[in-house]
């Protein structure tokens, strides 16, 4: 069986895979990670979403080898310090989740989207989280907190949640490269304080 | 001294369940794995109707990690048949549904096989090695087909494809008058048929079940709505003792009425963890979800309205068809009974007559989902105000407004023989109408009429009531449904003041435990942070009927008032024993027992100390401060609302896209506005994709052609709108919180706002009905089949032939 060695959520871990087991399983029955879950079988649904090297991908199409020297962020890594994500606590204070199955996918799938448009108009939030399926919401306080957290991630917004100045659109927020060592790209990135 | 809390009610509190949901720390029934759990997986039928003429599964047997296959044949004695909850009639036929398909399958999808090994993986491998020989049967897939005489039965032995025939007539009930009088002598009348599509559910959470067989009780964890009728009836189907079963719902991911069900998977596994000893776990792929988790809705329709020449409606009949698909499930023949007391709607309506045929098909079983008949019974009549307007010339809000019940006639009694307790349809039409900007729309409308724009306008009105909380358990024995519909809650002020609210309710994304937690810190002026509510465990909360249809607020959280309310009663006694006066000296306010007249006092959390240490109680006190309650409302609670859609529609094309949509929904008192609006949305979303995109499709061999989300279109957030969304309240009377209930108002009434909104953009070119879901193939095939017979039959178009002529060379 392959050797892997993936940095989930700034840990590193080093397992024996079968081949064909899929990233999703392999964070969930191997390193309890159940903030990740699936939700369909044909890579539609999006509720499998996490981080590879800060991108976000469909962890149900991505096989555990393939992870194998990179870097993973799931849900459960973007609390710092018992502090909740900006996108995270925008979700809670714009109730833009019900029953929750698609809220990890949606918020990982959301924290790429900011990363690449700092300030989306709502057209734009609605396409980039166009992969992610959602039964209980409708939407529209999903946009709502995209938003939000795109406000409380901008320049001015304190210094921890800021987005790097001049570095808008290539500069990666914090979970596109995991793990506390970076203090750099944690100031810069999506990060509270 | 306490200090004064502010008011829980109507406080937009964010939700208490996000925490853990938001980090991840959840709870999903396949999360779970017992130690020396088997996975199983389960083979499904290919074929919609056949004979299982052998099962080979000895292959199967040698695979890799394989510790067992049965075959419905090595079950059929303990698997019992799944049980169906609604003998709508006495002369009602029901098959017999074993959970594991024993010589004969009726659906594709169908359970036929189960494996049970070391990892899911290895179950699943196993599948492939199990050799059945089908002997095919022919298929019958069509509801009017399957009435015909010679058409092939689905189950033999009932000699018919006709389940029952259920009828209401309102000259017959005294209720009203009679319809066919009013149709013969009508003045105008409209005959329309509309198709209500299979849809399904399709909650975002695969279904999952683990069944630990190990111990005093056989434990089950499942993604269920319903946890104790789940208990009740494994143990009534399967002979178990209801106190050896104890049913978990841990975190459910959404259910929308999918998962108001005893499934075959459940008791599956059920009945190979016993017959194992060992705890087994099933969690299905989406695709199995799509084909053999229960669909919802398909109806056939048949209406016809009488009015008079001024518009006032003077009869309406209802004559539907119902697909139970396969099987009944535990309530599949009551679904479009719900309807029947429904397609009266706001309107006064003085002569009502309405009947139903359920019919087996060789299809996925149908049962409840979001709305449950009250969608399809409002997409109807919705769509008949419509046309009436168009066939008499009027604007359909007019109509609509000559003929709904006034605000001053409630309590009303309607011809379908429910009581209205409240409404105001006039304040919620007139917000929507004024936030909507009705009459502008209306005269850009025009214009793009008048200028022959490719892209043409159209405006549907949804004006709509339903009845929600359901108990009363009266009403629903009168009906035939096999159990009340009470709701029980019980309170616990703990030692420390602290206070657990169980409640028999089963939450999967409501918020529940937010809102209950609001309405017992309200009424026992503690905290909300100080309350917590406890759910979905047969053990934890022993009593219950579980959450859907709406029922959870209005009975669920009016149980948990009235324990509120006898937990006071109880600390009013012992703060009168401790504070040393009469019963009638104290009164209760913020928290806080006080003397009458004096500044003497002492605080719930102090009584509830005293109660426990039951040092000093007064005569007949029983320790603790605790109480239970059960509540069974006297009748339905009525939301209502206006839902106003604006669609462009281009002519060219077929697309439709929603333009505006505005929403005035009247839920009574408002518990949570943060958790209503979030549920509007939710609703509006279902209801939207109804119209628009969503369906499930059979071949002609009976097989869904839309089994994966690739191909059944769930909307994405790039395919909605903003939605506008306001709110009137008119208390209900039938409880004393005033709630209604909102988890279904916009699906209900979504549908047909849209869809008469996209008609109303092509009634000018001859197009009176579009089937749902509306999309771009069959806009653009209405739009061209009108135009094509508007050249051989002119008057078809009802005005503006100039598009038409227009739209010839398109
Ligand atoms: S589970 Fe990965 S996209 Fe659905
Ligand atoms: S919150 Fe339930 S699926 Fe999104």
């Amino acid at each position: 069986m392959p050797r892997i060695t993936v940095n989930v959520d700034g840990t590193e871990y080093t397992d024996e895979v079968e081949p064909r087991m899929l990233l999703v399983q392999y964070l969930r029955e191997r390193l309890g990670k159940v903030g990740t879950v699936v939700g369909c079988d044909t890579s539609n649904c999006g509720a499998c979403t996490v981080h590879l090297d800060g991108h976000s991908v469909k962890s149900c199409s991505v096989l555990a080898v393939q992870a194998d020297g990179h870097d993973v962020t799931t849900v459960e890594g973007l609390a710092q310090d018992g502090r909740l994500h900006p996108l995270q606590q925008a979700f809670h204070d714009n109730h833009a989740l019900q029953c929750g199955f698609c809220t990890p996918g949606m918020i990982m799938q959301a924290l790429d989207l900011l990363a690449e448009v700092h300030e989306p108009d709502d057209q734009q939030i609605r396409e980039g989280m166009e992969g992610n399926l959602c039964r209980c919401t409708g939407y529209q306080n999903i946009v709502r907190a995209v938003r939000d957290a795109s406000q409380r991630m901008q320049p001015g917004a304190g210094p921890a949640v800021e987005h790097a100045p001049g570095e808008a659109q290539s500069q990666a927020p914090v979970p596109r490269t995991p793990a506390d060592e970076h203090v750099e790209t944690r100031v810069t990135g999506g990060r509270q304080s | 001294m306490t200090s004064v809390l502010e008011p829980e009610l109507g406080r937009a509190r964010k939700r208490k369940e996000d925490a853990r949901l938001i980090t991840g720390r959840t709870r999903w029934t396949d999360n779970l794995t017992p130690m020396g759990t088997l996975h199983l997986a389960i083979l499904r039928s290919p074929v919609a109707h056949a004979r299982i003429t052998a099962i080979n599964t000895d292959e199967a047997r040698r695979m890799p990690g394989v510790s067992a296959v049965f075959t419905g044949r090595d079950i059929a004695d303990e698997q019992g048949s799944l049980p169906c909850a609604w003998p709508i009639t006495e002369d009602m036929k029901a098959p017999a549904a074993p959970p594991l398909a024993v010589d004969k399958v009726c659906f594709a999808g169908e359970a036929v096989a189960v494996v049970a090994a070391r990892s899911a993986a290895e179950a699943r491998d196993a599948l492939d090695a199990i050799d059945v020989d089908y002997e095919d049967l022919p298929v019958v897939l069509d509801m009017e087909a399957a009435l015909q005489p010679d058409s092939p039965l689905v189950h033999d032995d009932l000699g018919t494809n006709r389940n029952a025939t259920w009828t209401f007539d309102s000259a017959e009930a005294g209720t009203g008058g009679d319809v066919e009088q009013a149709l013969s002598s009508a003045e105008v009348r409209v005959d329309r048929t509309f198709r209500q599509q299979r849809l399904i559910p399709a909650f975002m959470e695969p279904r999952s079940v683990v069944v630990d067989p190990t111990g005093e009780q056989i434990t089950m964890w499942s993604a269920t709505q319903v946890p104790h009728i789940l208990r009740l009836m494994l143990s009534m189907s399967l002979g178990v003792p209801e106190q050896k079963i104890r049913v978990i719902a841990p975190d459910v991911g959404g259910g929308f009425g999918g998962k108001l069900q005893v499934t075959p998977e459940e008791v599956i596994a059920f009945v190979l963890a016993r017959k194992l000893g060992r705890p087994v776990k099933w969690t299905e792929s989406r695709s199995e979800t799509m084909v053999s988790g229960h669909h919802g809705r398909d109806q056939i329709q048949k209406l016809s309205m009488s009015a008079t020449r001024d518009g006032k409606i003077t009869g309406l009949k209802v004559g539907l068809l119902a697909d139970m698909g396969a099987y009944l499930r535990l309530v599949t023949p009551g679904i479009p009974i719900l309807g029947a007391f429904m397609f009266n709607a706001i309107y006064k309506i003085p002569a009502y007559h309405f009947s139903c045929t359920n019919v087996f098909t060789n299809k996925t079983p149908t049962d409840a989902y979001r709305g449950a008949g009250r969608p399809e019974a409002t997409f109807a009549i919705e769509r008949m105000m419509d046309e009436l307007a168009a066939e008499l010339g009027v604007d359909p809000m007019e109509l609509r407004r000559k003929n709904w019940i006034a605000h001053d006639e409630f309590p009303y009694d309607t011809v379908a023989g429910l009581t209205y307790d409240s409404g105001n349809y006039e304040a919620a039409t007139d917000k929507a109408v004024e936030l909507f900007g009705y009459q502008a729309l209306r005269e850009e409308q025009e214009e793009r009429r008048r200028s022959g724009d490719p892209v043409q306008l159209g405006i549907g009105i949804s004006t709509f009531t339903e009845m929600c909380g359901l108990a009363p358990s009266r009403v629903l024995g009168s009906l035939s449904y096999g159990a009340g519909g009470w709701e029980h809650a019980s309170i616990r002020v703990l030692p420390t003041g602290k206070v657990e609210v169980v409640t028999g309710t089963s939450p999967h994304g409501q918020g529940h435990v937010t809102a209950w937690s609001q309405i017992a810190a309200d009424r026992l002026g503690v905290p909300f942070e100080d309350v917590e509510v406890l759910h979905g465990d047969t053990q934890i909360s022993p009593k219950g009927m579980d959450t859907y249809g709406s029922r959870s607020l209005a009975v669920g959280g009016m149980a948990v008032v009235s324990a509120a309310d006898k937990v006071v009663e109880k600390a009013k006694k012992i703060a009168a024993h401790l504070l040393e006066c009469a019963d009638d000296d104290v009164e209760f306010a913020s928290g806080r027992f006080g003397v009458r007249g004096t500044d003497r006092g002492t605080a719930l959390a102090e009584v509830a100390l005293a109660a426990f240490a039951a040092h000093d109680l007064p005569e007949g006190v029983e320790p603790n401060l605790d109480a239970d309650a059960t509540f069974d409302p006297e009748n339905f609670s009525f939301p209502h609302g206006t839902h106003l859609c604006a669609t462009e529609v281009d002519t060219e094309t077929g697309e439709v896209k929603i333009r505006k949509y505005v929403c005035v929904d009247d839920i009574g008192t408002v518990i949570n506005p943060l958790i209503v609006e979030g549920q509007v949305h939710g609703g509006l979303a279902q209801g939207i994709a109804q119209a628009l995109f969503e369906e499930a499709v059979y071949d002609e061999t009976g097989t869904l052609t839309t089994g994966t989300l690739a191909d059944y279109l769930i909307p994405s957030a790039a395919d909605l709108p903003e939605f506008i969304t306001d709110r009137t309240e008119t208390r209900a009377t039938s409880n004393v919180l005033g709630v209604k209930g909102v988890g279904e108002a916009g699906t209900i009434a979504s549908t047909p706002a849209v869809v008469n909104a996209v008609v109303d953009a092509l009634r000018p070119m001859g197009v009176n009905d579009v089937q749902m879901p509306c999309s771009p193939q069959r806009v653009w095939r209405a739009v061209t089949g009108a135009r094509e017979s508007s050249v051989t039959a002119p008057e078809a178009g009802g005005g503006l032939g100039s598009m038409d002529v227009q739209g010839g060379n398109r």
